[in-house]
């Protein structure tokens, strides 16, 4: 996509404030349905597929919130696509290897998780989806501890509070409700903090996620609602899902929408620090819709070549995330061979240490079952346990038997 | 000793009050909580007094607002929610049976959950479709919640509270039909456990087992019972998870009989599962089978029908019949 193709077409960006509301009663119906067929949409760009950086009146608003990134800073984002894809990669081929019973790539939305995550301050909270690696990463949590309920020893199991980056949610758009509702308690509090809620383009279909955005717009609530529309909810594309854009749809709830290249990490950057400053500053939700492409399965159950086209898939190869930001390194001598074979052997360290570590991971044990359901105990739960203990136990003492 | 007359709706007010009083982090959300003060008035006032930020009007969404009051959990907050009628939990099942039931273990016990989810259930009052129903075998069946319903007005003042002090998630039964029903409520008192059951009226003969909006029938029961020479004990169960099976017990080896009454409908109730266990806890003590008294397999009737549906005093003597004839 050019940069003139992309400031000829019409107004990317709806929003409930005075400045925007011209642009946005200006989109036509008709218009904003024949869109969802568009190929190639309208999205704030800062680096093209190609690398190079693009200055447009689309993009004036965001650009300045990515102005005092350097050369250094860029080389930080790029290390952490390339670390995420290799733990990506690794999991999913643990995965194949039997070590884990399923795993949710996030291969090709790396732009969207490293520049959204890396946009966040140390108080701000999340609440991911079950594809965030990414994002987990940029918060500093353990790579290991997210293979865990894959693995089946335990359903999450990290302490939330540790890095402000709550436990996955599988039921999906159910987390975008307790994202509002920690934003309520973050604006109670007076607290210097925004929260960012994941979804997916399947779960704008969720009533969750509807209730979500009137809940925070009703209480203008600190919260970014950061949707990686990733054109697939598992086989269903996104024109089963919706008949008008997704970012259009803050509009109807009174806050702004703004759709942006999903696998530019510099404009996913430039956009959430503008969301979550706009949280910061009081003035309420924001719907992020990053634009972006799943470039493997569902999850590691599900046959992509069933449902889409090879054409497609290799048409979203040449806007690949990582490859756009070597190019433009490269280009502006940011970064040397040397300084991509040095990332290459640590994220093969990397990805060692973390199979190592799963293959290492004991299955809990059996006791663990009656642990933590309830915080303050529980009657059924103390019977149930000491019955099944006994049970266990009866087995021993026939052992000492023989 | 600070004892005062009041019905179960105004003990609640009270406790509610007491809540907010106690701990900053209480907060009260729900359609029409705030200036109307909800549609049975039980946080009537609560508004004016302690303001928007603590006492929360919602849209009118229940997925919403148990999904927003686990968010506001997990920042420290203690919200106590109203559902405004026991059919519209529905939407709210999802957030209470995936998420608030679930999120303390999977965090491995990290984090908590003190969110009370208070609905107004059970019928005798002649509203329309969805007023009426007992749904709570649906949230006992769940691991991870604490299912409770007062059948007092003491029991309305303390076990609110009780269920606000609690860092598991509780789901408070109100038996709306009894809301107007007046009591002694000693406010300075030091409360019984939570889920421990009650005697309410001592017995020899046998045991009617119940709680919140039944529990009265059973007394009334147990009185006509006594004019025929039967001595009948009645306890009020008072908590659904878990259920005190021990009091139950100890009742049962004193009575050997024992009839479970609920509003809800019998098949796999409430009284399903307490039959079950007392039957394998008193199998020697027993003298009949455990009866159970309660709603039909069929949809809460229209409100001329629900006399006849919900169980009243010549259902329970029924049973206490067929029990006292083995």
């Amino acid at each position: 996509m050019t940069v003139e193709s992309t400031a000829a077409r019409k107004p990317r960006r709806s929003s409930g404030t005075k400045r925007a509301a011209g642009a946005a009663s200006a989109a036509k119906p008709a218009a904003a349905t024949a869109q969802t067929q568009d190929a190639e949409p309208q999205l704030v760009q800062l680096l093209t597929p190609q690398g190079d950086r693009v200055d447009n009146a689309e993009n004036a608003e965001f650009a300045p919130f990515v102005a005092d990134i350097t050369t250094e800073d860029l080389r930080g984002l790029y290390r952490d696509m390339v670390m995420t894809r290799r733990f990506d990669g690794e999991a999913t081929a643990l995965q194949r290897q039997g070590e884990l019973g399923l795993w949710a790539s996030l291969l090709g939305q790396e732009a969207a998780q490293i520049g959204s995550g890396r946009a966040l301050n140390d108080a701000d909270y999340v609440f991911p989806t079950y594809r965030e690696h990414g994002v987990a990463w940029c918060r500093g949590v353990d790579p290991t501890n997210l293979l865990g309920m894959f693995r089946g020893v335990n359903h999450g199991g990290w302490d939330p509070n540790t890095n402000n980056f709550h436990l996955y949610t599988i039921v999906i758009g159910s987390q975008t409700l307790h994202a509002t509702g920690y934003a309520m308690g973050v604006a109670k509090d007076g607290a210097d903090a925004a929260v960012i809620a994941y979804f997916g383009d399947g779960a704008s279909s969720q009533g969750d996620v509807m209730e979500a955005f009137n809940f925070s717009a009703v209480y203008n609530s600190p919260v970014v609602f950061f949707c990686q529309n990733n054109q697939w909810a598992i086989s269903e594309p996104t024109e089963r899902q919706m008949r008008v854009p997704l970012y259009q749809r803050a509009q109807g709830f009174g806050f702004p929408g703004v759709r942006v290249d999903g696998n530019d990490v510099l404009a996913c950057l430039a956009v959430t620090r503008w969301a979550l400053d706009r949280a910061r500053r009081g003035e309420g939700p924001t719907l992020v819709e990053a634009f972006t492409y799943r470039m493997g399965a569902h999850t590691t159950s599900d046959d992509p070549t069933k449902y889409r086209r090879d054409e497609e898939t290799a048409a979203w190869e040449s806007k690949d995330p990582i490859q756009r930001l070597k190019a433009h390194l490269l280009a502006t001598g940011g970064a040397d061979e040397a300084f991509f074979a040095e990332l290459e052997a640590e994220s093969e360290a990397m990805g060692k240490r973390v199979r190592e570590a799963v293959r290492a991971m004991p299955d809990p044990d059996t006791m663990a079952i009656f642990e933590n359901v309830y915080a303050d105990g529980h009657a059924l739960v103390d019977e149930e346990r000491a019955q099944f203990a006994a049970y266990l136990a009866s087995f021993e003492s026939a052992e000492e038997g023989h | 000793m600070a004892v005062e007359k009041m019905s179960i709706a105004k003990a609640l007010n009270e406790s509610l009050r007491k809540a907010l009083e106690q701990d900053p982090k209480v907060l009260i959300m729900g359609e029409d909580v705030g200036k109307l003060g909800g549609v049975f008035r039980i946080t009537d006032g609560l508004q004016k007094d302690f303001g928007e930020e603590r006492v929360i009007d919602t849209p009118l969404a229940e997925s919403g607002i148990v999904g927003t009051a686990i968010g506001l959990a997990l920042r420290g907050y203690r919200p106590v929610v109203e559902i405004q009628f026991d059919g519209f939990v529905f939407p709210a099942y999802d957030q209470i049976v995936t998420q608030l039931a679930k999120m303390h273990a999977r965090a491995l016990g990290k984090i908590k959950l003190p969110v009370v989810v208070r609905i107004p259930y059970g019928g005798a009052i002649g509203a329309v479709e969805h007023h009426s129903e007992s749904p709570e075998t649906l949230f006992a069946h769940v691991a991870g919640l604490k299912v409770v319903s007062p059948s007092n007005a003491t029991d309305a003042y303390w076990m609110l509270q009780q269920a606000i002090l609690s860092d598991d998630p509780v789901i408070f039964f109100e038996p709306k039909r009894r809301y107007w029903d007046k009591g002694e409520v000693d406010t300075e008192a030091i409360p019984g456990e939570l889920h421990k059951s009650r005697v309410v009226r001592e017995g020899a003969d046998l045991t009617l087992a119940a709680y919140g909006p039944m529990v009265k029938v059973c007394v009334e029961a147990a009185a006509a019972a006594a004019e025929e020479g039967k001595s009948v004990e009645v306890l009020d169960l008072r908590s659904m998870s878990p259920v005190d099976f021990d009091g139950i017990q100890a009742s049962v080896e004193k009575t050997r009989r024992l009839v479970v009454v609920h509003e809800a409908p019998v098949f796999l109730g409430v009284g399903s599962e307490i039959a079950a266990r007392i039957t394998e806890r008193c199998f020697y003590h027993l003298e009949a089978p455990v009866l159970r008294v309660g709603g039909f397999h069929a949809p809460y009737p229209p409100a001329r029908l629900e006399d006849e549906y919900l169980p009243g005093l010549d259902r329970v003597l029924d049973a206490v019949d067929r029990s006292l004839a083995y």
